[in-house]
């Protein structure tokens, strides 16, 4: 689903990503954890044609993201840790406005479930100020997979929630990954990213530094390996 | 089709939220307003003949105005990150570059309207004429078009509000200069034939500006 070989991406002088390789099947969970300014939102943002590459090859679905970006667009789906929902339109109108644009059909009975799947069905008509941090990432979800992406992009969901509102997220992050559908998600906290994930990667100053399998892995054993990784980097 | 569509989309996602909030229109209508009373007020002291200084007053009102309506327009695209979210539907960058700009030259083009009654009462002037009506559209076109694409550059810096005139008001010069001279014209009611070159002058920037605008709004969105 994803190829991304060489990829680099600087920022004046300053180098975010600095060559990463990586591949992603379709249909997996991939969780990329690293420390604050390890690339990991860079990297996510190229993904979603939000930053072009400096240099380096990125393929998403067979697509090159230099000259398919619309198409790569139509099969993406993000969400980050700000709702990019309009705060003065209602819930209802933030989910009809991005069903337009992604020419949703039909759009009144997709809205209708995805309220329902979030939760907000009885918010239809409150403008998105009024709710609270997690009601808004449940609303930004809903957003994010009104389209129905093969490919979800899931920039440090968890930032700013709640246990209760945490818990509600995890349990439709779980939902929302069926078979088909490729999640890549990047965290700082190593918990929320191993619990859910198929395979893990480090991120570390613009590198991966470790990929594994999420199966053999505990908590105890990825706090360990991650530490050597960073303090690594660091040194 | 589609194209049209997502551009009528986002005008309405726009003419929504405004109808909610008129953050963006009250915002130009009283600043607006204020420039009329501080610039009658000057001109009461010093000026002989206000009507020779109007067509200057009004659009130097209607560009003060306007920039305060672009900031707006696209800092209410940053909150919550939601030009990200434009950026990330599946369309040509060129779409979302219509939608906003059409929607700023609607805001501008109302608040303009609802101007040039009170500027007739205080200048004592007739500006309600039709030539002059479709000079303001023209002169707003080119004004909306090339704001658009430098308030969307200037709104990812940490100056916004000071980097926009910056960058707008050099560039914009040519299509104030030959909006003035238009408006100076018609209120002397000059025939048309001398007219002629600054009209085709106005609308030759505007679709420069439009074109030019509209093929780098890509460049200036993604990083």
């Amino acid at each position: 689903m994803i190829q991304i070989q060489g990829l680099v991406k600087s920022f004046g002088h300053t180098y975010a990503l600095q060559g990463v390789d990586l591949e992603v099947a379709e249909g997996e969970f991939l969780t990329i954890v690293g420390p604050n300014g390890a690339g990991k939102t860079t990297l996510l943002r190229i993904l979603a044609t939000l930053l072009k590459p400096t240099s380096g090859l990125v393929r998403i679905a067979g697509l090159d993201m230099a000259s398919g970006g619309t198409e790569i667009r139509r099969r993406i789906g993000f969400v980050s840790h700000r709702p990019l929902v309009y705060s003065n339109l209602t819930v209802e109108e933030n989910l009809y406005f991005y069903g337009r644009i992604y020419d949703v059909h039909p759009l009144g009975e997709r809205v209708d479930m995805l309220l329902n799947l979030v939760g907000l069905e009885g918010r239809r008509h409150s403008p998105a100020r009024t709710l609270s941090r997690g009601m808004q990432q449940r609303l930004s979800l809903a957003r994010a997979v009104i389209h129905e992406p093969s490919l979800m992009l899931l920039d440090e969901p968890y930032t700013g929630l709640d246990q209760q509102a945490t818990k509600m997220l995890r349990r439709l992050l779980q939902t929302i990954n069926p078979e088909s559908r490729t999640v890549v998600m990047t965290t700082h906290n190593l918990e929320r990213g191993l619990e859910l994930c198929d395979r893990l990667a480090i991120l570390s100053r613009g590198r991966i530094v470790h990929q594994s399998e999420k199966a053999p892995l505990t908590l105890t054993e990825l706090q360990e390996i991650y530490w050597q990784c960073v303090e690594e980097k660091t040194d | 089709m589609s194209f049209w569509r997502k551009v009528l989309t986002i005008i309405w996602k726009d003419v929504v939220a405004e109808l909610r909030t008129k953050e963006i229109f009250s915002s130009m209508f009283v600043f607006a307003l204020l420039l009329i009373v501080i610039f009658n007020f000057s001109f009461d002291l010093r000026v002989e003949k206000v009507a020779e200084v109007v067509p200057g007053v009004l659009w130097v009102t209607f560009v003060f105005a306007g920039t305060l309506g672009l900031n707006r327009s696209l800092a209410l695209e940053m909150e919550d990150a939601c030009l990200d979210g434009l950026l990330l539907a599946p369309m040509e960058r060129g779409t979302i570059y219509f939608g906003k700009m059409l929607g700023n030259l609607i805001f501008i083009s109302i608040t303009e309207a609802l101007m040039l009654p009170i500027f007739s009462a205080v200048f004592d002037l007739n500006l309600i004429r039709p030539a002059l009506l479709l000079t303001i559209f023209l002169g707003t076109s080119g004004f909306a078009a090339v704001g658009t694409l430098l308030s969307t550059m200037a709104v990812n810096t940490r100056a916004r509000e000071v980097m926009l005139p910056v960058l707008l008001f050099p560039i914009i010069l040519p299509v104030v200069i030959s909006a003035v001279k238009l408006t100076t014209g018609i209120l002397d009611g000059l025939p048309w034939d001398s007219l002629a070159p600054w009209l085709r002058f106005l609308v030759g920037f505007d679709i420069i500006f439009l074109v030019i605008s509209y093929l780098t709004f890509d460049y200036v969105v993604q990083g």
